[in-house]
């Protein structure tokens, strides 16, 4: 396995890598996203509780459970780099948190939207609203630690230990509703039962799960991309690339 | 694996394990604190031995007794039983209640602790289940008539 996965360790791999993966990422995001969306807002049924204000559900559910599923990757990143020491692994770390963070302030958001006309409030301190929320500041820390060094794989070492810490959050937020009482309900899909949500409404929710998924990778792989560039700008190879878009583009202005 | 490799593996899981642990033992210690809410039973009986008192500022979470509702008819006061598997805990509250509030529906009180077991409530918060489906679906399975808030006759 180590003979496969080693060459992404060099930055050129990676970057080829990405470019293989991206139009997947992209293409895949975009329908399941649409299919997805439509579906749930406009032809699931409404909810025998909660009426048509349960559909931003679709949103809210994916945003938040990939909130912590970009976290958990870029907390692999980060040990792949702390004990292997690669440089693409703190790359793929800075390049995983800003979505994430995006990913886990979009729950927050459509969570307080949707507890005001539902539980009568936009906020309350339990449990579990108050460690997602320790999940955005985790997030912020990691990306102002690793900004705050100039040299970057110190800066990369610093923000990974953080990251890595970081990652006793995930279970408290999954469990935070079974272990104390909260306002917040327990989890619908995410548990060894039967999703308590009916097979209509649950297909649109699942197909959203992979879209937002699809659509962290995406996002990721380009600003991965750009990281690799922009440290790497002085090696032949980019230097190479660069000069051969040059080219292209010059090309297509004259066309 | 190579040594310093080995040693930095070592190293990298032993920080994550002791800040784990602490964390860990920290949740254990507040574990009661990090409770949102009184149960019924817990303000009647007490928690862990201790019984709140008259005039503490709590929350109390638990099940609307149906039948138990009554609005008086010039204001907005309302009036209703909490109960989850022991005593009752009747909550007074002057204002808008929530959309979900019905009968039966979990209830998240913030007040003051009027008497042993009534509560004197300034916000009224409606808690629901993680279960979703159409309201056909929960006709069939619950019995439940889907209401429009609106047209609740309570």
């Amino acid at each position: 396995m180590w003979s496969w996965l080693h060459p992404y360790a060099k930055t050129e791999r990676a970057y080829a890598l990405c470019n293989t993966l991206l139009p997947w990422f992209v293409w895949g995001a975009l329908l399941t996203l649409i299919v997805g969306t439509v579906w749930g807002l406009m032809f699931a049924p409404s909810d025998y509780q909660q009426g048509d204000s349960f559909r931003i559900i679709y949103i809210h559910v994916p945003s938040a459970l990939m909130s912590m599923g970009a976290y958990l990757a870029m907390a692999i990143a980060a040990f792949v780099g702390l004990v292997w020491q690669w440089r693409t692994a703190f790359m793929t770390m800075i390049a995983i948190a800003p979505v994430g963070a995006v990913m886990t302030f979009i729950s927050l958001f459509t969570g307080a939207a949707w507890g005001k006309p539902m539980w009568g409030t936009w906020w309350v301190w339990d449990a579990r609203l108050t460690s997602q929320l320790i999940l955005l500041f985790l997030y912020l820390g990691v990306i102002a630690l690793y900004k705050s060094f100039d040299d970057k794989q110190q800066a990369g070492k610093a923000s990974g230990v953080m990251a890595l810490v970081g990652v006793i959050n995930l279970p408290i937020i999954h469990y935070s509703v079974e272990w104390w009482n909260t306002l917040h309900q327990g989890a619908t899909i995410t548990k060894f039962a039967k999703p308590s949500i009916a097979p209509e409404m649950l297909w649109p929710l699942l197909i959203n799960l992979v879209g937002f998924a699809l659509f962290i990778a995406a996002v990721s792989a380009v600003r991965l991309k750009n990281e690799i560039l922009r440290r790497e700008l002085h090696r032949p190879w980019v230097i190479k690339l660069l000069s051969e878009s040059q080219q292209q583009g010059d090309n297509h202005r004259a066309v | 694996m190579n040594p310093r490799r080995q040693k930095r593996l070592l190293a990298v899981s032993a920080v994550v394990l002791v800040i784990g642990s602490a964390v860990g033992l920290m949740l254990y210690a507040l574990n009661q604190n990090i409770d949102l809410f009184y149960t019924p039973s817990e303000i009647v009986d007490g928690k862990n031995g201790a019984v709140p008192v008259v005039g503490q500022r709590l929350r109390v979470g638990g099940l609307v007794v149906p039948g138990t509702v009554q609005r008086d008819q010039e204001s907005l006061a309302v009036s209703f039983d909490l109960v989850d598997t022991g005593p009752v805990v009747t909550v007074s509250y002057n204002g808008i209640l929530p959309d979900l509030f019905r009968e039966g529906q979990g209830i998240v009180a913030t007040g003051v602790l009027q008497a042993a077991n009534h509560i004197v409530a300034d916000e009224v918060l409606a808690k629901h289940d993680e279960e979703y489906m159409p309201p056909e679906l929960a006709e069939q399975l619950k019995g439940i008539k889907h209401v429009k808030p609106g047209d609740a006759s309570y």
